[in-house]
């Protein structure tokens, strides 16, 4: 396999860049794979954060001084640069919530008051997250709908004849994960919205696990609803974005009630405002949304595609590096995948392996990494899980087999 | 029992205070996990899970004349070791005694900054289920409580 070896000048030159990375625990350099989690944030974005709070801090879309209208002004940038992100047709389809599982709950209560019927169908992944889970449990709840499961196998992987077989003329949404968060493997989302679109069904991808990765294009995509969170792709916690085709967020009610996402507010009646507002009630994380837009302009100015290739090296090496391990089993198949790897060692419990390798500087994440049921269909108690990105080294994957080889010796 | 909560956990202290680094120590509760009396497979039932986020840990007691005793395991060596500790502080003693135990050595040894509760191993949790089997057996043989 071709590996391309980037120079260390330049990983040297990014990992500049993010400040937490120098961080030294226990005495030992920190060894951060736990990325899937969250990820670490370039200067850039926590100085871009600073200054609203130190040079323009003021209520949005309110005031009529200088300061609201520089705040709302930049707000409206902030959407303006996530709607090229994922190149969308208009900035009224990009909605700012509080995260995926905001965005989500957000679909789940709209698209639901809207369109879900008792006996309707919903249609979700045994990949999902909780996230993803959830809110479509509380919605078939409420309104007696079913929520049918596309099974995986044993390697992780979705079948598209498997997701044919679950549509129905009863089937109102799909929404499925674009990556797998417990096990990095890349979900066929495109086939998934290609054969629901043939009957007329909207799909929501979940992009918390994919977008950090580049695959942020809902034109070719063609999803109906993409969402994701902040704070996985260099940006700041407490937001994230809810897009949605236009026809379809024009013909949701509004999720909750409160203050800009009103036309006019009486009390014997209330008119709603017109998107984006009629889905962000109160005031909205802000310097969160500036943030977010930084963090954007980070990974455009980075280049999404050496990114991208500085993640297939690691991709490839780690890869490597793991399966020479003897006893080591990775969760899920080579390919197609992101640089997540899900894996438990013979013989030693994953929370045992993850506390050792704690004590050795490494941040993993260990357990059922919020998707109970694809780890109880995969037979497991839970995995220890090492996220990467672009800015992790081949020398921190090297760290990560050591940490591996002395946790064997421990617990044989 | 010969000796009181404190004196166990001032040997439990200076077993831990022969090593100065972490590593070593989680050697030392690994082998004090191994070391706890096995419970048999047909004990391991949900009546007896602690559930904790990450870890299975069962605690069965045992009344016995007045007194509780405690066996224990998990599925993962260093939780195992850390109840194995508090198996050997707590077993054998009068629900009185479990109750009102100070469990200094936890921070002594350093257990607690290692091993807080928001790091899921379900130190408190283990704790909070002996004491309650403590308060439980109070109830039901108020003779006994003292």
């Amino acid at each position: 396999m071709q590996l391309i070896l980037f120079t260390v000048k330049e990983i040297a030159e990014i990992r500049k860049d993010f400040p937490i990375l120098d961080t030294r625990v226990y005495g030992r350099n920190l060894v951060y794979l736990d990325n899937a989690a969250t990820t670490q944030k370039p200067s850039c974005v926590i100085d871009s954060m600073t200054e609203v709070y130190s040079k323009y801090n003021a209520n949005v879309h309110r005031g009529v001084h200088f300061l609201s209208d520089m705040a709302s002004e930049a707000y409206e940038n902030a959407r303006e640069k996530v709607r090229a992100f994922l190149n969308a047709s208009d900035t009224n389809e990009i909605i700012f919530t509080s995260g995926t599982t905001g965005s989500i709950n957000l679909v789940a209560f709209s698209f639901g008051e809207r369109f879900v019927k008792k006996g309707d169908e919903i249609v979700i992944s045994t990949l999902e997250h909780h996230s993803n889970i959830v809110p479509w449990q509380m919605l078939c709840e409420r309104k007696g709908a079913i929520l049918k499961i596309i099974p995986v196998d044993e390697n992780c992987r979705l079948n598209p004849g498997d997701f044919t077989k679950l549509l129905s003329p009863r089937t109102r949404l799909v929404s499925v994960t674009q990556v797998s968060n417990a096990t990095g493997m890349i979900v066929p989302v495109k086939e998934i919205i290609e054969e629901a679109h043939r009957y007329k069904i909207p799909v929501l991808v979940d992009g918390a696990q994919g977008v950090q990765h580049g695959m942020s294009d809902v034109k070719k995509m063609d999803c109906d609803f993409y969402v994701f969170s902040g704070h996985k792709m260099y940006g700041p916690a407490g937001i994230g974005v809810l897009y949605g085709k236009r026809e379809i967020l024009e013909s949701l009610p509004p999720y909750q009630g409160g203050g800009d996402m009103i036309e006019k507010v009486t009390f014997e009646k209330t008119t709603y405002n017109s998107l984006p507002f009629k889905f962000e009630a109160g005031t909205i994380n802000f310097p969160g949304a500036i943030g977010l837009a930084r963090a954007i302009g980070y990974m455009l100015e980075t280049g999404l595609e050496y990114i991208e290739s500085l993640e297939n090296d690691l991709l490839r090496y780690t890869w490597n590096s793991l399966t020479e391990i003897p006893g080591l089993k990775i969760t899920g198949a080579s390919e197609p995948r992101v640089p997540v790897f899900s894996f438990n060692i013979e013989g030693v419990h994953h929370y045992d392996a993850g506390m050792v390798l704690d004590k050795l500087g490494i941040a993993v994440r260990t357990g059922n990494h919020c998707a109970q049921p694809l780890i109880e269909r995969l037979g497991l108690d839970g995995t220890v899980r090492a996220s990467l990105c672009f800015y992790n080294t081949r020398e921190e994957v090297d760290a990560l087999i050591d940490g591996i080889n002395k946790v064997k010796e421990m617990f044989f | 029992m010969d000796m009181t909560t404190d004196e166990v956990q001032e040997h439990i202290t200076a077993e831990f205070e022969a090593f100065d680094n972490w590593m070593d120590r989680y050697n030392l509760l690994i082998e004090m996990g191994r070391d706890l009396p096995p419970v048999s497979q047909s004990e391991k039932t949900g009546d007896y899970l602690i559930e904790g986020c990450q870890s299975k840990v069962w605690l069965i007691p045992e009344f016995r004349d007045g007194l509780i005793f405690f066996k224990a395991d998990s599925d993962a060596l260093i939780t195992k070791g850390i109840i194995s500790l508090l198996v050997r502080v707590l077993s054998g003693r009068t629900p009185s005694e479990i109750k009102n135990a100070n469990l200094w050595f936890i921070d002594k040894i350093n257990l607690r900054q290692n091993l807080s509760p928001t790091r899921s191993n379900g130190l408190l949790a283990m704790i909070k289920q002996m004491r309650l089997y403590a308060i439980a057996f109070e109830i039901k043989n108020p003779d006994n409580a003292g």
